[in-house]
C-alpha cells in the first residue's frame, strides 16, 4: 500500500477506522457540550476534549499490550479494584456519607468504573481456566457468581444503582457467552417475573407509589418524572432535522435538567433531530460491531470472552442511557459514553477500547507470524 | 484428549450461537431505540413542539393604560400620571438577605407597611409580586434603582397612576380606582390582569360604571424565560390597547367652580343644559380626594373622612335624599292648573290654615294670594288650601312627570330615587287612607316627599325647556329627540313667570339676581325641615338646621341652563342655596365675573379648596388619638 510507504509502520497498523469512529463520536459530543454551555467551550467542551484526548492516547498506548500481559494482570487488577471499592465503602462509613470517590491528590478515582472492564476480564480469565468439560458444573458457576456478586453488592450499597446494573449485566454477558446452562439465566428472570407481582400486591400504598414512579416516572411530572418529561419534550420537539445548532430551547433555557451529563442525548436530539440521533446510534453500533468482530475472530477463549464482554460494556452504556433518556427505562444515572460530560465514563470506555485494540492487534500479529 | 476436543468444539459452537443471540439482541435494542426516537420526534413531534414552546415562551401581561375622562370641551378630568413603584418577587429573594429592611430604609416605610410586606411575602406563592410601595417620589425610585444589583428580587418600575386634576371636586362624579379585591378577582374569573401590581380598576362612580370602556386591552410581553425564572430575551410583544377616552357632558370649569363655591358647606349641585339634557355639573361636597384613594388612602385620612359629619364619603347627588321643601311648588302649581284651578283664584293667608283638628302655620301672614304671588312669596297657605281641593293622585302624577321619584338612565352605579307619595303608594306602603294633612304636607314638599339632587335639577330643566328632558352624562351616547312636555304651554308660562318673579320682583330670592345685564334667572327657593335629625344630637345645632334648596333656570325668557342645589342644614334656601346657584349660573354666562365673586369668599374661608383640605388633614393628624 502507498500509505504504508509514507506513514511509519506502527502508525499505519493502528485500527484507524475505529479511532476515527470514536473520535467522530467524541467530537460530536464536544459540539453538543459547546451548545449546552450556551455556545461556549467552557465549562465543559474544552475540559472534555482534553480528557478525551488524554484517554485516547492511553488507549492507543494500551493497544501494544500483549494478551499474555493482560491475562497476567487481570486478577491483580481485579483484586486491587475490589480493595479500592472496600476502601471507598470504609471511607464513606467513616465520613458518614455516601462516597464513590477515592481522593488521590490530583485525581479522584472512582473504583466502580474500573470494575466494569475488570469484571469482564476476570470472568473471561476464569472461564479460560475452567476446562471445557467443567463449564456446566457447579464448580464453574459459584466462583464466577462470587467474583461478580461481591463487587456488585459493594457498588449497590454505595449506592450507585446504575453502575451496579452495568457491572452485573457485563458479568452476566460473559457468563452467558462462556456457555453456562440456560436455566441459570432463565430461572432468575422467571423468579422475578413471578415474585414481583406478589410482592407488589403485599406492599403498602406509599411503597407501591414509589415503585410506580420508578417504573413510570411520568406519573409524577413535577418530581421524579420531571427529567423524563422534559427530556421527551426535547427529543420530540427536535423533529426530523432538529431545531438547529445552538437553538435548542429546552437545554438553553434549562428546562432539561442534566442536559450536559446524563441527558446529553436529549440536548443533542433537540438541535440535531432524528437525523443526528440515528447517526449517533449508528456510530455507536459500528463501534460495538467492531468489538464483536474482534471477539468473533479471536483465537483464544480469553480473547473471545473478553472482547465480547468489553463490547457489551459499551453496548450497555449506550442502550441503558438512551432508553432512560427516551423514557423507556427508569432514571438510574448512566451517562452516554464519549458524549456526556464527565471523565469517568470516557475513561471506562477508552480502557475497554484500549483492551479491544490490544486484542485485535494480537490477532493480526499472530496471523502474520503464522 | 478426544473427549476434550469434542467439548472444546462444542464450546465454540455454543459461543458462536450465543454470540449471534447477543448480536441479535443488540440489533433489536438498537432498532427499538431508533423506533422510539422516530415515534417521539416524528409521530409526536407536534405535541412535543407545543410543550416545548409553552416552556419557552411566557406571556407577561402588560397592563393597558386607562382611558382618559375628558369634559365636554375636551379638558381632562381624569388622566394618567407617570408614577414609580417598587415590588418584590418572592422567588428571587435570596434567603439570607434582609431586603425588606433595606427597602424600608431607602423608602422610609413605616412599621405598618413593613409588617404588611412581610406578611404578604409569607403568603405569596410563585412569581406573584408583592407590592412594596406605590407612587414613590423620583428620588426614592432612583435610590432603589442604583442599588438593584445588591437587592435581588426587587423590582423598580415606572408605570402610570390615575390622576384627577380637580381632586375632590370630581370625587363623587368619577369615583376612584383601586386594586382589585379578592371578590372582584373571582368575579372576573381570575383575570390575571387584575393581580398585576399597580393595576387599578374603577371602584366607584363613573370609574366603576365605565370600566369596560376605560380599561382597554392588556398587551403581553412575550418573553423567553429559563426554568429558573430568569428572563432571557423579549420576543415580539403583543401590543396593549389603551382604554378609550370617554367624554362627559360635564363642564370641568363649572364643576370645579361650583365645588369651590360651596365652601365648607355640605351639599350637592347639579347643572343641566336644557337644550340637550347634558349634565354640566355633578357636584357633591365635601368630598374625599380621589387621588389619595387611587394611591391607596392612608389610615389617618380615611378615619378623618369617615368621622366627618359632612359625610364626604357619600355621593349626595345620586344617593342623598332630602325633602324637596318649597321647590316642589312650581310643579304643584302646574298640577293644579292642569286640574282646572284658576290661576287668578285667591286664597287669603292669615298666617296658616286649619286642616282637620290641626292648624298649619305659614311662614308669614301673606294676605290675599293668587298662584303667581304664592309661588313668588312661597306662601304655604295657598298650596295647603289648593292641595285640599285637588286630586292628590293626579297631582303626584304631574310631579312625577316633572322628575321627582324618577330613576334616570345614567351610568352611575347606585341611584336612590326617593319618594313622591300618592294615595295609592300610601295604601300600599303604610296601609292607610290619604288624609287632608297628607295633601298639605305633600303640596309644600314635606311629609313623605324625598328627592335626590338629580331630580331637583331635572325639574327646573323640564319646566324651563318645556321638554321631557332626560339627563345625560356621556357625550357620545346618541341624542334622542326630546318630546315636548304634555302640558298646556299657557300653564307653563304662568309657572315660569312666577319663578322669574321669585328672583326678580318681590320673591324670596331677590337677593340672588344674576349680576348680568339682560339675563334674568327664574328660580324657586326651598327650606326643608329636618326630621328626626335631633337624634344625632352630639353634632350640635348645625345638624338641626333646615336644609336649604334652590332650583333655577336661565335666561328666564329663553332657558338655556337649569340648576338644582341643596345645602344640608343651610338654613333658608334663599340665603344658603340661591347665592351658590346664582354664582354658578353667572359662571355659565360670564366666567370672569363669577371667579371675581368667588375670590373674596375664598379669602374669607381661608384659602382655596385644596389649601383648606390640606390644612384640615394636618389639623386632624395633630390631634392625638388612642391608636397612635
Amino acid at each position: 500500500m502507498i500509505t504504508s510507504a509514507i506513514i511509519p509502520r506502527p502508525l499505519a497498523r493502528l485500527p484507524w477506522r475505529l479511532i476515527f469512529l470514536v473520535s467522530g463520536i467524541a467530537l460530536f459530543g464536544l459540539i453538543v457540550l459547546y451548545s449546552a454551555a450556551g455556545g461556549s467551550v467552557r465549562p465543559w467542551a474544552l475540559k472534555q476534549g482534553i480528557v478525551f484526548f488524554g484517554f485516547l492516547t492511553i488507549a492507543v498506548g494500551m493497544s501494544w499490550m500483549k494478551e499474555s500481559t493482560i491475562k497476567s494482570i487481570t486478577f491483580p487488577v481485579y483484586a486491587v479494584t475490589l480493595v479500592m471499592l472496600i476502601g471507598v465503602e470504609l471511607l464513606g462509613f467513616v465520613g458518614k456519607g455516601a462516597q464513590r470517590w477515592l481522593d488521590l491528590g490530583p485525581i479522584r478515582l472512582q473504583p466502580s468504573e474500573f470494575m466494569k472492564p475488570a469484571i469482564v476480564l476476570a470472568l473471561a480469565r476464569f472461564y479460560e481456566l475452567v476446562p471445557a468439560g467443567e463449564t456446566r458444573k457447579w464448580r464453574a458457576i459459584w466462583p464466577a457468581l462470587a467474583l461478580l456478586g461481591v463487587p456488585a453488592a459493594l457498588i449497590l450499597v454505595q449506592p450507585d444503582l446504575g453502575t451496579c446494573i452495568m457491572v452485573v449485566l457485563c458479568g452476566v454477558t460473559v457468563m452467558f457467552l462462556a456457555g453456562l446452562p440456560w436455566w441459570l439465566f432463565a430461572a432468575p428472570v422467571g423468579l422475578v417475573a413471578v415474585a414481583a407481582p406478589i410482592a407488589y400486591g403485599m406492599m403498602h400504598g406509599y411503597q407501591r407509589k414509589r415503585i410506580d414512579v420508578f417504573l413510570d416516572p411520568e406519573s409524577d411530572p413535577l418530581g421524579a418524572g420531571y427529567h423524563i418529561a422534559q427530556s421527551k419534550i426535547a427529543i420530540g420537539s427536535g423533529g426530523i432535522w432538529g431545531k438547529g445548532f445552538l437553538h435548542g430551547s429546552q437545554s438553553h433555557l434549562q428546562y432539561l435538567p442534566e442536559g450536559h451529563t446524563d441527558f446529553v442525548f436529549a440536548t443533542m436530539a433537540e438541535e440535531w433531530g432524528l437525523v443526528g440521533g440515528v447517526l449517533l446510534i449508528c456510530a455507536f453500533a459500528a463501534v460495538i460491531r467492531w468489538g464483536m468482530r474482534v471477539s468473533q475472530s479471536a483465537r483464544t477463549r480469553f480473547a473471545q470472552l473478553a472482547a465480547a464482554g468489553l463490547s457489551a460494556t459499551i453496548f450497555f452504556y449506550v442502550s441503558i442511557n438512551l432508553m432512560m433518556v427516551m423514557g423507556l427505562a427508569p432514571v438510574v444515572g448512566v451517562p452516554l459514553p464519549l458524549v456526556s460530560f464527565g471523565g469517568s465514563a470516557v475513561m471506562t470506555v477508552m480502557l475497554c477500547l484500549g483492551l479491544l485494540m490490544a486484542l485485535e492487534r494480537q490477532q493480526r500479529t499472530v496471523s502474520r507470524v503464522i | 484428549m478426544k473427549h476434550m476436543r469434542i467439548t472444546t468444539a462444542h464450546q465454540s459452537i455454543t459461543f458462536s450461537r450465543r454470540m449471534m443471540l447477543l448480536g441479535g439482541a443488540q440489533v433489536a435494542v438498537g432498532g427499538l431505540l431508533v423506533g422510539r426516537m422516530g415515534w417521539l420526534a416524528v409521530a409526536q413531534n407536534e405535541k412535543y413542539q407545543l410543550l416545548s414552546e409553552s416552556n419557552r415562551v411566557q406571556l407577561i401581561p402588560v397592563p393597558p393604560r386607562r382611558g382618559w375622562i375628558i369634559d365636554r370641551n375636551g379638558k381632562p378630568i381624569a388622566i394618567n400620571k407617570a408614577s414609580f413603584r417598587v415590588d418584590l418577587i418572592p422567588q428571587q429573594i435570596e434567603k439570607d438577605s434582609d431586603v425588606v429592611s433595606e427597602l424600608a430604609r431607602l423608602l422610609a416605610l413605616d412599621e405598618d407597611a413593613v409588617e404588611r410586606i412581610r406578611r404578604e411575602l409569607l403568603e405569596s406563592r410563585g412569581f406573584r409580586p408583592v407590592s412594596v410601595a406605590d407612587n414613590i417620589p423620583y428620588e426614592q425610585y432612583a435610590a432603589v434603582t442604583v442599588r438593584l444589583p445588591d437587592l435581588p428580587g426587587v423590582q423598580a418600575t415606572r408605570g402610570y397612576s390615575r390622576y384627577y386634576p380637580d381632586g375632590p371636586a370630581v370625587a363623587h362624579l368619577l369615583g376612584y380606582v383601586g386594586t382589585a379585591n379578592a371578590k372582584e378577582y373571582e368575579a372576573e374569573k381570575k383575570n390575571p390582569l387584575l393581580i398585576i401590581p399597580g393595576f387599578k380598576i374603577g371602584k366607584q362612580g363613573l370609574e366603576k360604571s365605565l370600566e369596560p370602556y376605560l380599561r382597554g386591552e392588556p398587551g403581553g410581553q412575550r418573553v423567553e424565560i429559563t426554568a429558573r425564572g430568569k428572563l432571557v430575551k423579549e420576543l415580539d410583544p403583543k401590543p396593549d390597547r389603551s382604554g378609550q377616552t370617554v367624554q362627559l357632558t360635564i363642564d370641568q370649569g363649572l364643576q370645579q367652580f361650583a365645588a369651590r363655591r360651596m365652601g365648607d358647606q355640605s351639599g350637592a349641585l347639579v347643572a343641566i343644559d336644557v337644550t340637550s339634557g347634558d349634565m354640566l355639573a355633578f357636584v357633591s361636597m365635601p368630598a374625599f380626594d380621589p387621588n389619595s384613594f387611587s394611591e391607596g388612602i392612608g389610615r389617618t385620612e380615611w378615619s378623618m373622612l369617615s368621622t366627618n359629619d359632612h359625610i364626604p364619603l357619600l355621593n349626595k347627588v345620586a344617593q342623598g335624599l332630602y325633602p324637596s321643601g318649597s321647590t316642589i311648588k312650581p310643579a304643584m302649581a302646574l298640577a293644579f292648573l292642569k286640574q282646572g284651578v284658576d290661576p287668578k283664584r285667591r286664597v287669603v293667608c292669615n298666617g296658616g290654615w286649619q286642616i282637620g283638628n290641626r292648624y298649619f302655620r305659614c311662614d308669614a301672614v301673606h294676605g290675599s294670594m293668587d298662584m303667581h304671588s304664592a309661588i313668588e312669596r312661597s306662601c304655604n297657605t295657598y298650596f295647603w288650601a289648593t292641595g285640599l281641593i285637588t286630586d292628590p293622585e293626579q297631582t303626584t302624577e304631574m310631579v312625577n312627570y316633572l322628575g321627582y321619584g324618577q330613576e334616570f338612565d345614567l351610568p352611575i352605579p347606585t341611584q336612590r330615587y326617593g319618594t313622591m307619595p300618592s294615595p295609592q303608594w300610601l295604601e300600599k306602603k303604610y296601609h292607610r287612607k290619604w288624609q287632608g294633612y297628607d295633601s298639605a304636607n305633600t303640596s309644600i314638599g314635606q311629609g313623605y316627599v324625598l328627592i335626590n339632587p338629580l331630580q331637583l335639577a331635572v325639574m327646573p330643566a323640564r319646566l324651563g325647556s318645556g321638554k321631557l328632558l332626560q339627563p345625560r352624562l356621556l357625550m357620545n351616547t346618541p341624542r334622542k329627540p326630546v318630546p315636548l312636555l304634555d302640558v298646556n304651554p299657557e300653564h307653563l308660562a304662568i309657572v315660569r313667570n312666577a319663578m322669574t318673579s321669585v328672583v326678580n320682583d318681590h320673591g324670596t330670592a331677590v337677593a340672588s339676581k344674576l349680576p348680568l345685564d339682560g339675563i334674568l334667572m327664574a328660580g324657586k327657593t326651598g327650606t326643608a325641615q329636618v326630621f328626626r335629625l335631633g337624634e344625632r344630637g352630639h353634632q350640635g345645632n348645625w345638624a338641626l338646621r333646615d336644609h336649604a334648596l334652590f332650583i333655577a333656570f336661565a335666561p328666564a325668557d329663553q332657558p338655556r341652563y337649569a340648576i338644582g342645589c341643596i345645602i344640608e342644614h343651610g338654613g333658608f334656601g334663599a340665603s344658603a342655596a340661591a347665592p351658590i346657584v346664582r354664582d354658578s349660573m353667572t359662571y355659565l354666562f360670564d366666567k370672569q365675573k363669577a371667579l371675581a365673586a368667588l375670590a373674596p369668599l375664598e379669602e374669607q374661608w381661608g384659602g382655596t379648596l385644596a389649601e383648606r383640605n390640606a390644612r384640615q388633614l394636618q389639623a386632624f393628624k395633630s390631634v392625638p388619638r388612642t391608636t397612635a
